[in-house]
């Protein structure tokens, strides 16, 4: 189908298209790649009043890099990261997380801040920079303010993303030399979202682990029982650990299906650290 | 209306468009280039990929209206490119089409893949097609002349 009617307005500047979104009341959406916005709009599933496109704000497409982190511009595209422009905090797992994500063309439109401005459940970006223990720096009328990934996302499409905020940033710890990770993407057919997904990042250099699952039935769920049995006892016991972290999340209702194929997911991006 | 000024195959194009209208739209009912095609409108069939700025895009994601100072490059823009021209050959040699409906962006798709090095093997060349829909071919004849065409441009002096 065809989008319906909207107004679009292309800001100069952040402040410019903050200041447009908290003028509208709720009507305007801001647009960087479209990817799923214009996708939905086509649908009908989305009718914006207004699109502030931020695509192009060279603010939102840098990649800069401190001692300990890199902070990468909402901007930037999938496909930047898979390419490995810009620095890499992630050791590697980043890179290989965008290319495993949609399709080239997608992929080349479509940006890290869209992705977990929109943060559906089956989404890469939110499940791995969880896992990476990353911060979100959003950008409103009364400022600036960090929230961390883990606090991010809420639920399925749901942020604490305030309507009239906008990413301006993901800011992403380095990993030490002695890091590992592990990711592994269940789907049916390459390029789709995922029937499952898994990562995990174990940093004993940063005395840092976490084990996260995607297409979760919601926020990214962090795995916190195999989380700590991989930072204490390295990746002993992590089978039960798994189970025993989906009994708790009860509140999901798993079918038996899609719990085997998300314990499946854990077990083998734990393996990949293993090896 | 949101007035544009944008390259397409490189001639210089002003248009105003109504910000709902896709580049799809644009292309194939404003422009006559009706080379890119529709399947779904949601990105899914990548039969109306085209190249942006040089890479390749779902022309049906894109508004029009943020196309300004854009290069648009479509199937009708690619005279004498040597890797277009490979690839057109080896789909004529080896049948690698049948209705015809998904072949433009199957070129361009191919065409990045070859430039970035991504159609060395069988497997690369699925993978990195996973995102174009054919629904008669079955793909093997299509992968058979990616990977030829891709050879063929290899043979060539490597400056590509």
């Amino acid at each position: 189908m065809k989008a319906p009617a909207v107004d679009y307005v292309r800001s100069r500047s952040l402040a410019e298209a903050v200041d447009l979104l908290a003028k509208d009341r709720g009507e305007a959406r801001v647009i960087a790649g479209g990817q799923s916005l214009v996708a939905m709009m086509n649908l009908r599933v989305a009718s914006p009043g207004l699109l502030i496109d931020i695509s192009r704000l060279p603010e939102l497409s840098t990649v800069s890099d401190d001692a300990d982190a890199v902070t990468v511009g909402a901007c930037v595209t999938h496909a930047a990261i898979e390419d490995g422009r810009g620095t890499d905090p992630s050791r590697g797992l980043m890179p290989r997380v965008a290319a495993s994500l949609a399709y080239r063309a997608i992929r080349n439109r479509g940006t890290i801040g869209g992705s977990l401005a929109l943060s559906d459940p089956a989404a890469e970006w939110p499940a791995v920079l969880t896992a990476l223990d990353a911060e979100v720096m959003v950008c409103g009328p009364g400022g600036r303010r960090p929230i961390r990934c883990t606090e991010f996302t809420t639920g399925i499409f749901e942020t604490n993303l305030a309507a009239d905020e906008i990413i301006e940033s993901v800011r992403i710890p380095k990993l030490s030399a002695s890091a590992r990770w592990g990711y592994l993407k269940l789907c049916r057919k390459s390029g789709e979202f995922a029937s499952a997904l898994a990562v995990i990042v174990g940093d004993r250099g940063r005395g840092f682990a976490r084990v996260v699952l995607g297409a979760a039935n919601g926020a990214p769920l962090v795995l916190h029982e195999v989380s700590r049995v991989v930072c204490e006892n390295g990746c002993e016991a992590i089978r039960d650990a798994i189970a025993a972290d989906l009994d708790r999340a009860a509140d999901r209702h798993f079918d038996e299906f899609q719990r085997n194929l998300l314990s499946v997911a854990a077990m083998r991006a734990v393996q990949q650290v293993l090896q | 209306m949101t007035a544009i000024r944008l390259r397409i195959n490189g001639a210089a194009v002003t248009d105003d468009v109504p910000p709902r209208l896709s580049l799809a739209d644009f292309l194939r009912e404003r422009r006559n280039l009706t080379g890119t095609h529709l399947g779904c409108e949601h990105g899914i069939c990548g039969a109306c990929t085209i190249l942006v700025d040089g890479e390749p895009a779902r022309s049906c994601l894109m508004l029009a209206a943020a196309c300004d100072e854009r290069e648009i490059t479509t199937i009708e823009g690619f005279s004498g490119d040597r890797v277009i021209d490979a690839l057109r050959r080896n789909f004529h040699r080896h049948h690698a089409l049948q209705c015809g409906y998904c072949t433009p962006a199957m070129l361009i798709t191919a065409r990045d893949l070859i430039l970035r090095q991504r159609a060395g093997s069988e497997r690369e060349i699925r993978e990195g097609l996973a995102g174009n829909i054919c629904r008669c071919t079955g793909y093997t004849n299509i992968v058979t002349a990616i990977a030829e065409a891709a050879k063929e441009i290899g043979k060539e002096a490597p400056n590509a």
